[in-house]
């Protein structure tokens, strides 16, 4: 008697399980399925470039020789300006937020900071363009041109004329689009250094300082490091921020003055052009290397941030 | 008498440090300031009571506004939630009750941590090629279906997250008094987290809500008024895209105006979101 009430529960039960199993399955689908979509719409390319389509500069739609060299080259240039910028600026005011100020102040700045990382990219795109650029343009690019220009090699990279947009300018807005991101997390770790280790460095008598780089950022590197892998991901495939001021050209230029393109600002201008299927496929590809290259990253930082929870227990 | 300059050095290193790093950290907040500083100042010379009323005028006539555009993301982030909330919240509850240790779910769980760090724009391309090729038009249903997702596996893993804090007496208490193991994650689970997975969608329709990149490729723009989800329709983000990239004031202008609409829409849904986690606790 009582078997018979007890069984259609069971078989809810069973079917509960189930639901939720399959729901967990479409993330698994989702994933190889946009693998095998965006090598499908790219068979024209992969086929008619093979691996010289990694290699090749040349882009161009008149005569449909497609090369993603400089598009890459500028994903890669414009992340590591932003990284340069915004990781040692992150970790400087997180320290600052931790260690120097005032609680009050921190906790306000804090939450700003927070509330900035959720402000959406095109904004950031927006702003550099209409008011960071000709500010760039008047004042810092003129100087760094003037400054900067006229010493062997590294003057290369300050040379041209002061137009506002360029690598530089993309690489500038991006590191303030992952600033608060970056400066968020690593607060997070440095907050996580148990106060007692600190206070033990002080009780020797150290000051702010020395208990900041020798024992606040040991202890915490490994979180800062993993904070720098997710705002690499980010910046990697930041689109919006980026296209605004990179200036869209396919010419690969030593000087980090002159105009350049991504991979994100390269799909996002020309994607509406691309009528013929050859171009829409060397497009398709170069989104599929993008995926491949977040993938590999978020891949690096997955098995990182394994190893952090391993040595360091399942507090991060 | 060498300790003592020593000590005298290691102070003044200290206050030099101090120093550079409060004129960094002012420095890095001065530029998110004069972001938002300037969104305001310009977004709200642009808003007007036209501009939540009325459709948009052709370049240099005056007047007109974005309505179109706000009902648009509305109905496409509305859409995208409704799609993306059911299976990431289904998502989070399996990794958390069911697949926990299984092989299965640390797959699920690695692929979803992948999913995440995957750039908008190539979701924006991944929609184009299954749905608007195939079907010949964009349309606001592909793009509901990219910014869903974009949300899903965040909100499968804060999901998750937010379970994994439940305590286990509680889970233990439930099926202890006969309870169907359904029923205690539905009914005790669930609800004590409820909170948490509540924070957890308001900032990811937040994400989503400010997205440009995805509905590029999938509901393009217009400059009308929607008759069905099967076509084009206009949205804030991509106007604010064309609108700025474009040559005429007045556009510009509108695309401030939609800008700061965004941002404050943006900062409320993650400030309301921040309040229910903070009484929750």
């Amino acid at each position: 008697m009582k078997r018979k009430k007890l069984t259609p529960q069971l078989k809810f039960e069973a079917m509960f399980k189930y639901i939720t199993a399959s729901s967990a399955t479409i993330v698994l689908i989702i994933m190889l399925l946009m693998f095998i979509q965006l090598t499908y719409n790219s068979r024209l390319s992969i086929e008619k470039f093979g691996l010289n389509f990694l290699f090749s500069s040349s882009w161009n739609p008149a005569t449909h020789e497609y090369g993603a060299l400089a598009s890459i080259y500028g994903t890669v240039v414009s992340t590591l300006i932003a990284l340069i910028i915004a990781v040692p600026m992150g970790i400087i005011i997180a320290l600052f937020l931790v260690e120097i100020s005032h609680p009050v102040v921190s906790k306000i700045t804090g939450n700003a900071i927070e509330l900035l990382a959720a402000i959406p990219s095109i904004i950031y795109g927006m702003w550099g363009l209409f008011v960071f650029a000709p500010f760039f343009a008047d004042y810092i690019q003129p100087f760094l041109i003037n400054n900067f220009g006229d010493i062997p090699f590294i003057g290369k990279l300050f040379q041209g004329a002061p137009m506002g947009i360029g690598m530089l300018s993309a690489g500038i807005i991006l590191s303030l689009m992952i600033l608060p991101f970056i400066t968020a997390v690593t607060r997070d770790v440095f907050i996580m250094v148990p106060a007692v280790v600190k206070e033990s460095s002080y009780g020797m008598g150290s000051t702010t300082w020395e208990v900041t780089h020798k024992v606040t950022l040991r202890y915490g590197i490994k979180g800062v490091i993993g904070a720098c892998f997710i705002g690499l991901g980010r910046a990697l495939g930041e689109t919006m921020a980026v296209t605004f001021v990179i200036g869209n050209s396919h010419l690969i230029s030593a000087s980090l003055m002159d105009p350049a393109s991504s991979i994100a600002s390269t799909l996002a201008n020309e994607f509406g052009e691309a009528s013929e299927p050859i171009y829409l496929h060397a497009l398709m590809q170069l989104g599929l290397i993008l995926l491949l290259m977040t993938f590999f990253i978020q891949i690096l930082a997955q098995i990182w941030v394994g190893k952090l929870k391993k040595s360091m227990g399942t507090g991060l | 008498m060498k300790t003592n300059t020593n000590m005298k050095r290691r102070e003044l290193t200290d206050l030099f440090i101090k120093i550079i790093s409060s004129i960094a950290a002012s420095i890095g907040i001065f530029f998110l300031l004069w972001i938002i500083f300037t969104v305001f100042q310009r977004g709200f010379a642009a808003l007007s009571i036209d501009f939540f009323t009325k459709l948009p005028t052709p370049p240099g006539m005056e007047g007109g506004g974005l309505v179109n555009a706000i009902t648009g993301t509305a109905i496409i982030t509305f859409l995208a939630t409704i799609i993306g909330v059911p299976v990431g919240v289904l998502t989070g509850i399996y990794l958390s009750e069911y697949g926990s240790h299984s092989r299965f779910g640390s797959l699920v769980r690695l692929v979803v941590n992948l999913t995440i760090g995957i750039p908008s724009i190539v979701v924006g391309l991944f929609v184009f090629a299954l749905v608007v090729i195939p079907t010949g038009n964009f349309s606001a249903w592909a793009g509901a279906l990219a910014q869903s997702i974009i949300m899903l596996p965040v909100i499968a893993r804060t999901s998750e997250d937010m379970l994994n804090l439940v305590p286990n007496e509680l889970r233990e208490a439930s099926l202890a008094i006969g309870m169907p193991k359904w029923r205690s994650i539905v009914s005790i689970i669930f609800r004590y987290s409820k909170s948490g997975i509540m924070t957890g969608v308001l900032l990811a329709v937040a994400r989503i809500s400010g997205e440009t990149a995805p509905l590029l490729f999938t509901v393009m723009n217009s400059q009308f008024w929607m008759k069905s989800l099967n076509e084009p329709i206009a949205n804030l983000t991509v106007t604010i895209y064309n609108y700025a990239m474009s040559p005429f004031d007045d556009w510009r202008q509108f695309a401030w105006g939609a800008s700061l609409l965004i941002t404050m829409v943006v900062l409320f849904l993650n400030i309301i979101a921040r309040m229910i986690l903070k009484e929750a606790k």
